[in-house]
């Protein structure tokens, strides 16, 4: 394969592939800085797959009390999944377990899309009757009566179908220290990018998967290309110099976003360079087939 | 384009019905035949050219220079455009209006924005008795949009309330907000005697507590509010308030507990 070099990183000629998927984002604000994190970690733990958490869900961006709707601290969250079915169920048992039951917490939408999905609409009914609807400046909001006061949740957020999801950084490094400062680096970059989210634990991945198994059932198992342990007796992906891959992958509003957000992070780890972290960096895809979006390293270069 | 106005002559000798100088209506009017149509409410019946010198062409905003309080029902039922009254009007200013801008300059009579049900009505002066409430045997008094009394208002503000946001600045007369049914009535400088006297669901919003509520009202504490919050926001975003209303934790009444009883009156503690 074909590699560029950049401030001596090793960069390949392939590209991520990504797939469309249907999105919703809201804020969440809650007393103050570390309760309205605390809600929005809540709701998008055990988020990190559609393969086995049926949504994928991170912060976006952490507000400032002037940014939000109610003058308080809080997190835009955005929340993607393959379906609209899905992504309602999703968002509102979310909701219910993880935002109307953390202390003082409001939520407010956030997208205008080409559908609606309830927030306030559906979890109203906790109110039993005590639930209060209030229409004002357009917007329309439900008052649910609660134990440190009343939950204060908008009707309703939007959908968008323009989402995309499975953008991605292998970073592949010398020893797994290396791999894990590159991927460091990248998620601090990604995160400042608006509108793309890092679904995984801290926004990095190490088992990167690959497509069905040898075991009957298994959608998805270990990317053994890309498995230090196994280059001797698979078709490896790594080099002799290669001990430790991390991925990063990219869920994005829309595809710009996770091309503005991949861009990002290959600035950070090129910046970075390969004695500190990767000396190189890759991108999965399934040859191209199946995912609609295709983000080449070489285009996004800084 | 300039506004299509109305230049009042003198003081009408009669009460006039100014239903029908609304943009939906004088669009199908021939321009010639305007100054024919009739106002007055006696056999003399007056006409718009008797009562105004006409300019203007822009059927989209209707300015009326001088008003009256025997200019009644002035932008009964108007779905678009703007309307705007360089003085005082009578009874039913804006009643049943759907959309559009109407702006009083002076005062308005009773029944202002009477069963409006959505667009925006201003009232910089005064206004009367029953402000958006519903006539004799109509169920639900203002059912959606925006109205501000930049004055005071008279008793029953809000009677039957049903939908929308309706805000006096400089207080209002007894039984504000009664026998709502939902909306929010927001009223600066005091309320008169028994406010959300029989209200069903709804919200009064208060700059201060309330002096004199009927006994059906119980307190119900006054924790912080992201409501309150986000309402008071609203008020100064939208230009009908220059300060905020309730404050971050306001105190709130429950009632009317003679009837459904899950109304509320929220104030600045």
């Amino acid at each position: 394969m074909q590699r560029l070099m950049v401030n001596g990183v090793a960069i390949d000629d392939t590209f991520a592939e990504a797939f469309g998927m249907r999105a919703t984002a809201i804020i969440i604000t809650g007393p103050n800085r570390k309760w309205a994190r605390q809600a929005a970690i809540s709701m998008t733990g055990f988020a990190t797959s559609v393969i086995g958490c049926g949504c994928e869900a991170a912060i976006d961006v952490e507000l400032p009390a002037s940014q939000t709707p109610d003058g308080r601290p809080g997190c835009r969250v955005m929340i993607f999944a393959v379906s609209t079915d899905e992504l309602q169920k999703q968002l509102q048992n979310r909701l219910g377990q993880c935002v109307l039951t953390s202390p003082g917490s409001a939520c407010f939408a956030d997208l205008k899309g080409t559908a609606d999905l309830k927030l306030g609409s559906a979890l109203r009914y906790f109110g039993d009757g005590w639930q209060v609807s209030k229409k004002f400046g357009g917007r329309h909001y439900w008052r649910v009566p609660v134990m440190d006061g009343e939950f204060l949740c908008e009707a309703t957020t939007g959908l968008t179908k323009e989402a995309v999801g499975g953008g991605n950084l292998l970073l592949l490094a010398e020893s797994n220290a290396q791999a894990l400062a590159a991927a460091e680096a990248a998620v601090a970059a990604i995160e400042k990018v608006p509108g793309a989210i890092m679904p995984f634990p801290g926004g990095v991945v190490r088992s990167g998967s690959k497509v069905g198994g040898k075991y009957k059932g298994m959608t998805a198992s270990t990317n053994d290309a890309f498995a230090p342990t196994l280059r001797g007796v698979v078709k490896s992906e790594l080099g002799p110099d290669i001990n430790a891959a991390l991925e990063i992958v990219i869920d994005g509003q829309t595809s710009d976003a996770v091309a503005a957000a991949m861009k990002a992070g290959l600035g950070a780890v090129t910046k970075l360079g390969p004695a500190k972290g990767a000396s190189r960096i890759s991108a999965g895809n399934y040859g191209g087939k199946l995912g609609k979006f295709h983000y080449h390293l070489k285009d996004l270069l800084p | 384009m300039k506004a299509l106005t109305f230049t009042l002559r003198e003081t009408p000798p009669e009460r006039l019905d100014l239903s029908p100088l609304t943009p939906e209506k004088l669009a199908s009017v021939d321009k010639r035949e305007i100054g024919k149509i009739r106002l007055g409410m006696s056999k003399r019946g007056l006409t718009v050219s008797d009562l105004f010198k006409v300019s203007g062409s822009d059927l989209k905003t209707i300015v009326f220079e001088g008003g009256s309080e025997r200019f009644d029902r002035v932008g009964t039922g108007l779905v678009d455009g703007t309307i705007r009254v360089v003085g005082d009007v009578g009874a039913q200013a804006g009643r049943q209006m759907r959309a559009g801008l109407i702006t009083i300059e002076g005062n308005a009579g009773p029944h202002a924005g009477s069963c409006m049900r959505g667009g925006r009505l201003e009232i910089m002066g005064n206004a009367g008795d029953h402000l958006g409430g519903p006539l004799a045997g109509e169920l639900a008094g203002m059912n959606g949009g925006v109205m501000i009394v930049r004055g005071r208002a008279g008793a029953f503000a809000g009677d039957r309330m049903r939908r929308g946001v309706a805000a006096v600045l400089k207080g209002c007369g007894e039984y504000a907000g009664g026998r709502m049914i939902a909306g929010t009535l927001v009223v600066t400088g005091g309320v008169g005697r028994l406010p959300g006297y029989l209200m069903r669901r709804g919200s009064i919003l208060l700059d201060r507590a309330p002096q004199e509520l009927s006994p059906s009202f119980v307190e119900c504490g006054a924790p912080d509010s992201s409501f309150a919050a986000v309402m008071d926001r609203y008020l100064v975003a939208d230009g009908i308030l220059k300060r905020p209303l309730l404050g971050k934790a306001p105190g709130k009444f429950g009632g009317d507990n003679a009837v459904f009883g899950t109304g509320e009156i929220l104030f600045r503690r």
